[in-house]
């Protein structure tokens, strides 16, 4: 009995110790002035010099700290408790936390740069005006591959996929919008279809996809395709870049039928406790050099069309991650289809996945 | 023992049961009455029993808990059994019980490296002249990360109750002639059936939700209600249908319980 207090009144020491560490270590941080910026964004998203020489600039300190999921990050912010200055989120989770009121309005006249953004990126039914968010990165949903694994089979469209020399051999993104999306697209549909008979179409062509799939995964394919685990993987340009940066061998496809076309913006969340400091960064993200030194180190494509000058010759001349404008009208950007439809979406995915077993 | 001071320690315990067992129960259960729109509504427990997904999903997830349970205890049964005829059984026991130390996302990635075409396994084939197999994927690799994860939670209940066999007992029955088989089959077995009992509880149950592995190793060639789950909560936002399939999920487990849990208490002790 002796001893088991012993070890209570131990573990209590330690954890108050512990405790006041971190009190102190967050404290010596400055984490409780007025001068801190505190940024939530993707892991692996930014140039970490970009920052160093962000904060050189302006005098902020940066607190970086990253999510993995727009799920998680919604959650995160929601919940409250949270004082994130400025949040990078894709466009249909910008779409509903407009919505639910979570964003700040931006104020352009704080804003200087937005001339050198691509027209088309501006606008988007997302968020019509840029009355919330501003463009950081943008790209696809497309198809990679391993040259050497598919014995000169030619991929060019989303049908191709359905090729039976593809036998188990395809990895498709685990993404309910997605995986419908590229089926709808396959026959000619829109990606945001809410028309029933087109979706069971869909649904029902998927059915011809089970031989081909190899797995559902998620951010595992990155490091699949890498290891040359699978030779085919469905997943967004970013990621393919990412691959293609590891192992040569491996080719990004923007499919002819059209594609997927996402945003990553910038947003000001209503939690935000320093917002000059997020205009300040706002401004930063924009002036070309910033834009393009973030760009290079990233590999994703920049929205920022004087940023693309001073970019390499061979990177903006790549078609499949800066598409020709012809190519560009095929792509569609994911609306928000409400909760009904994205239920319909889910279930009819649900049912496409367990028919594999 | 008096009997205020009893009710007294019983304070901290009933305040975090309430807390975190039974009011969540209810909010789970109320959640389930609701449809996306905030309606109230019988919708979710019927779409539930009438669809086909659902209830092949509940199937799936079944029939693989039921595997996992089953390839467990055959495995931690004799080696239990074994364990307690040792020297050094603590030692042993400790290297057994030393993988739960080790966070479960962590040894699935582990084992992706293993399975996968360039991982270890795969250079051994091809090394003795079998050639390069799908490993990762497959319904083989599921089950066996998910067996090697699930085996200490059967092994150690199912070691306990052995231990506490009083060694009288097996003395008796072989004075009184038995084969060293008859005694472990009417003496040492009835006796460990308790830890049997909970081994089974604390395998089967979880396994008939789990989702991580199901798409790190299975690449969700196993669905589980889960994934289910985690979609509802997560992507659709439909908390109704996500919290009918937890209430079903709880259904089960109770009956489980019930079916699995002690008839006569305290008759292990």
């Amino acid at each position: 009995m002796k001893k088991l207090t012993l070890m209570a009144v131990a573990v209590l020491a330690l954890s108050g110790v512990l405790h006041l560490a971190s009190v102190q270590l967050d404290r010596a941080g400055g984490a409780t002035d007025g001068n801190t910026f505190y940024f939530y964004n993707w892991g692996d998203y930014i140039d970490p010099e970009l920052l160093e020489k962000f904060e050189e600039e302006t005098g902020y300190r940066v607190v970086y700290e990253t999510f993995d999921s727009n799920e998680a990050m919604y959650t995160k912010v929601q919940q409250g408790g949270t004082a994130y200055d400025l949040v990078i989120p894709s466009e249909y989770m910008i779409d509903r936390m407009i919505q639910e009121d979570m964003l700040m309005e931006l104020d352009h006249s704080r804003i200087e740069g937005m001339d050198n953004l691509v027209k088309d990126f501006l606008d988007q039914p997302f968020d019509p005006g840029n009355r919330y968010s501003i463009p950081y990165f943008w790209g696809t949903l497309g198809i990679v591959y391993n040259e050497t694994l598919i014995d000169g089979e030619s991929l060019d469209s989303w049908d191709d996929l359905w090729s039976p020399a593809l036998k188990e051999s395809v990895m498709l993104i685990d993404g309910a919008r997605e995986v419908m999306g590229l089926s709808l697209q396959s026959l000619g549909y829109s990606l945001n279809s809410t028309n029933d008979q087109a979706l069971q179409e869909a649904a029902d062509k998927l059915d011809g996809l089970v031989p081909s799939v190899k797995a559902i995964v998620a951010d595992e394919i990155k490091t699949y395709m890498i290891q040359e685990e699978a030779s085919v993987a469905v997943t967004f340009s970013g990621e393919a870049a990412d691959m293609m940066w590891e192992n040569e061998k491996l080719h990004y496809v923007l499919p002819e039928e059209g594609s997927n076309l996402w945003f990553d913006n910038m947003v000001i969340p209503k939690t935000a406790q320093n917002p000059d400091a997020a205009y300040a960064f706002i401004n930063f993200m924009l002036e070309p050099e910033n834009a393009a030194q973030n760009a290079d180190y990233i590999g994703y494509s920049t929205p920022n069309e004087a940023a693309m000058e001073l970019l390499p010759e061979e990177t903006i001349s790549d078609e499949q991650f800066y598409p020709s404008e012809e190519t560009m009208d095929r792509l569609e950007v994911y609306e928000n289809l409400g909760p009904e439809y994205l239920g319909i979406y889910n279930d009819l995915f649900l049912e496409f996945k367990i028919q594999r077993n | 023992m008096t009997k205020k001071p009893k009710v007294f320690l019983f304070v901290p315990y009933l305040l975090w049961l309430a807390l975190f067992v039974i009011i969540p129960l209810f909010l789970i259960l109320y959640q389930s009455f609701f449809d996306i729109h905030g309606q109230f509504t019988f919708g979710n427990i019927v779409e539930y029993f009438t669809s086909g997904t659902y209830l092949s999903m509940t199937l799936s997830s079944f029939f693989y808990a039921f595997l996992i349970t089953l390839v467990t205890l055959v495995i931690s049964y004799p080696a239990a059994y074994l364990l307690t005829r040792l020297k050094r059984k603590q030692l042993w026991m400790l290297l057994l019980i030393l993988p739960t130390w080790i966070n479960v996302l962590l040894k699935a990635y582990a084992f992706i490296g293993i399975f996968s075409q360039s991982g270890s396994v795969n250079d051994f084939l091809a090394f003795i002249g079998v050639g390069r197999q799908q490993i990762l994927f497959t319904d083989a690799s599921f089950l066996l990360v998910a067996t090697y994860i699930e085996i200490p939670f059967m092994l150690l209940p199912i070691y306990n109750a052995i231990e506490e066999i009083h060694p009288s007992y097996v003395s008796a029955s072989r004075d009184l002639g038995a084969s060293q088989w008859e005694t472990f089959r009417r003496v040492i077995f009835p006796l460990s059936l308790s830890g049997v009992r909970s081994g089974v509880q604390a395998v089967f149950i979880p396994s008939l939700s789990l989702f991580m592995l199901t798409r790190l190793i299975a690449g969700n060639r196993v669905i589980t209600l889960g994934t289910a789950i985690e979609q509802h909560f997560l992507v659709t936002q439909n908390w109704g249908m996500g919290s009918t399939i937890g209430v079903v999920l709880i259904i089960i487990m109770v009956l489980i319980m019930l079916l699995t849990g002690e008839r006569k208490k305290g008759a292990a002790k």
